[in-house]
């Protein structure tokens, strides 16, 4: 074991630079995937055909096609048309495109959950098409799309080992490197793990802050959000507050009501005394 | 028999009418809601819709609104056309950007507010006065506060609608048409969705408007005293026509028809 962290400690360097591939890729791809998504999702939602077919047939072709066959498309099939890109730039693009084939449908089912309300309290005040939607269906949409979006991106942070494939050297491979170099499977692969664990876990924290601050545009709260909660327990604490007088009034009541008119009102006031 | 004191409009009158419906029809893919509704609203007029559920008064708002599309016939307003107008013997469909032209003088306030949840009070009632008409953001946030200071919620500008109850929301909703100095307003049901306690504070806000302002209302509503005491005409509608209008008076107090008596019993 103390072989195995001497190796770790020394193939740190190269480990990072596996790290740093992934991040490029996870960060580069998602902001692809998400201006893809943007675009083809609005453009599902137009009241136009002509606009609405071509990108429902593109997100379909994305979609349903693999995409370790289109980052080997980017990257074999396009340099004998005479274009040439570098691996990082194939692996981003079919990331961007393949999830953000995925994603563009999550955007045009949120812009469609949006209460049909919306848009007719926007087009009643005669805002333009493109306003109502950046203004008034767009944010709402936003807020409900994030939870979908986060979940289709921390998948593409796992997807992106596929580009091992075509010559890059990122997270994954390196960490098959470190298991060459130790001969200790068990160990190579469980510090791969961890590390896609906690570059997951970064990435759902930076959704889940991105959410929060969209419902909170909205003048809402996540479901269950921390606020909630804390709320939550505070009106069980007051409750059986409540309650605890009730009982205590319940006995001092019983002595009491024979005696002469207790004013009701004092009531409480002599409930509390008694909690404390 | 006009029944508020300030000047009542006068439908006879050979002014232009402020909307006009010529043969208007509706239909739902199979389903006729309107057919061959011919009617006009004079300038400054209050006109109350009443009828059974399903007799087509607010699909007559929603195809002043343009939230519905018109399937037959022509709508004008201000003696102009609508969304679609005859050329040559054809009915041709008015371009989008005409028709959003026509519907800055339309405001309309809904059952549900429809308030953008994104937005404070004040962005909600400033967004179309800035963005449609071009008003400046310091002369659309004054008109704003004196709005919401005459709905009674000067000190709420800044609160996120979600905040709000009902009848403050639905208040807000009407500051936020009026923001955009509509000559017609078209009121769906606007009390229908607020506790019984809220009525009276948005009912009160109407009546202030129809008192000082000489603008065309279009509404549908359950407030039978309410319609009473603001409207000059009532048009009782059924089965996507007009059985009978006229003063309100007359039409609650003596009916001609009787399916009108019969609508009239179950909601009084």
């Amino acid at each position: 074991m103390n072989d195995n962290l001497a190796t770790l400690l020394s193939f740190l360097p190269q480990l990072w630079e596996g790290i740093q591939t992934t991040i490029i890729l996870t960060v580069a791809g998602s902001v692809g995937a998400i201006i893809i998504a943007l675009v083809l999702g609005i453009t599902m939602t137009s009241p136009h055909w002509w606009l609405r077919a071509p990108a429902r047939i593109i997100v379909e072709f994305f979609r349903g096609t693999s995409l370790l066959v289109q980052l080997f498309w980017l990257f074999y099939v396009l340099p004998l048309l005479g274009f040439e890109l570098d691996p990082l730039l194939c692996g981003i693009g079919a990331l961007a495109l393949n999830y953000g084939a995925y994603s563009a449908e999550v955007v045009r089912s949120s812009i469609k959950t949006v209460a049909p309300g919306q848009w007719e309290a926007a087009i009643a005040l005669s805002l333009s098409p493109t306003r109502r939607m950046l203004r008034v269906i767009f944010p709402q949409a936003w807020a409900l799309m994030i939870p979908s979006l986060a979940t289709l991106l921390i998948q593409l942070l796992k997807g992106s080992a596929v580009v091992f494939f075509i010559t890059l050297s990122d997270l994954t491979d390196k960490i098959n490197q470190l298991r060459q170099s130790t001969g200790d499977t068990y160990f190579a692969f469980s510090i791969g793990l961890i590390i896609y664990f906690i570059l997951a876990w970064m990435l759902q924290e930076f959704m889940n802050f991105l959410e929060r601050r969209a419902t909170a545009a909205l003048g809402r709260r996540r479901p269950n959000s921390r606020t909630d909660r804390r709320e939550a327990r505070r009106a069980a604490r007051a409750d059986t507050v409540r309650k605890d007088r009730l009982v205590s009034h319940g006995v001092a009541g019983e002595g009491t009501d024979s005696g002469l008119g207790t004013d009701p009102l004092k009531r409480p006031s002599s409930g509390e005394g008694g909690d404390r | 028999m006009p029944p508020t004191e300030n000047t009542p409009a006068n439908p006879s009158a050979s002014a232009t009418p402020a909307i006009e419906f010529t043969d208007v029809e509706k239909s739902f893919g199979p389903t006729t809601v309107l057919k061959d509704l011919n009617f006009s609203v004079a300038p400054g007029e209050r006109v109350t819709l009443i009828g059974p559920s399903g007799s087509g008064k607010t699909t007559i708002l929603r195809l002043v609104m343009t939230l519905e599309e018109l399937t037959g016939g022509y709508i004008f307003v201000d003696g102009k056309p609508l969304t679609f107008e005859e050329r040559d013997g054809k009915r041709v469909e008015l371009p989008k950007k005409r028709t959003r032209e026509m519907t800055t003088r339309i405001g309309m306030v809904f059952q549900q507010f429809n308030l953008f949840p994104n937005m404070t009070v004040l962005e909600n009632i400033i967004e179309a006065p800035v963005h449609v008409l071009g008003k400046s953001k310091s002369e659309a946030s004054k008109e704003a506060k004196e709005l919401l200071e005459r709905v009674g919620l000067a000190e709420k500008a800044d609160e996120h609608p979600t905040r709000l109850s009902g009848g403050q929301q639905q208040r807000v909703a009407i500051a936020r048409a009026l923001a955009m100095s509509p000559e017609i307003l078209l009121l769906d049901e606007v009390t229908s969705a607020l506790d019984p306690e809220l009525v009276g504070d948005v009912l009160g806000v109407l009546r202030d408007i129809a008192e000082t302002t000489d603008i065309t209302m279009l509404l549908v509503t359950h407030e039978m005293q309410f319609a009473r005491d603001v409207s000059h005409r009532v048009m009782m509608f059924d089965g996507g026509q007009v059985l009978e209008q006229g003063p309100p008076d007359q039409i609650f107090n003596n009916p001609q028809h009787d399916r009108t008596r019969s609508f009239l019993s179950s909601v009084l």
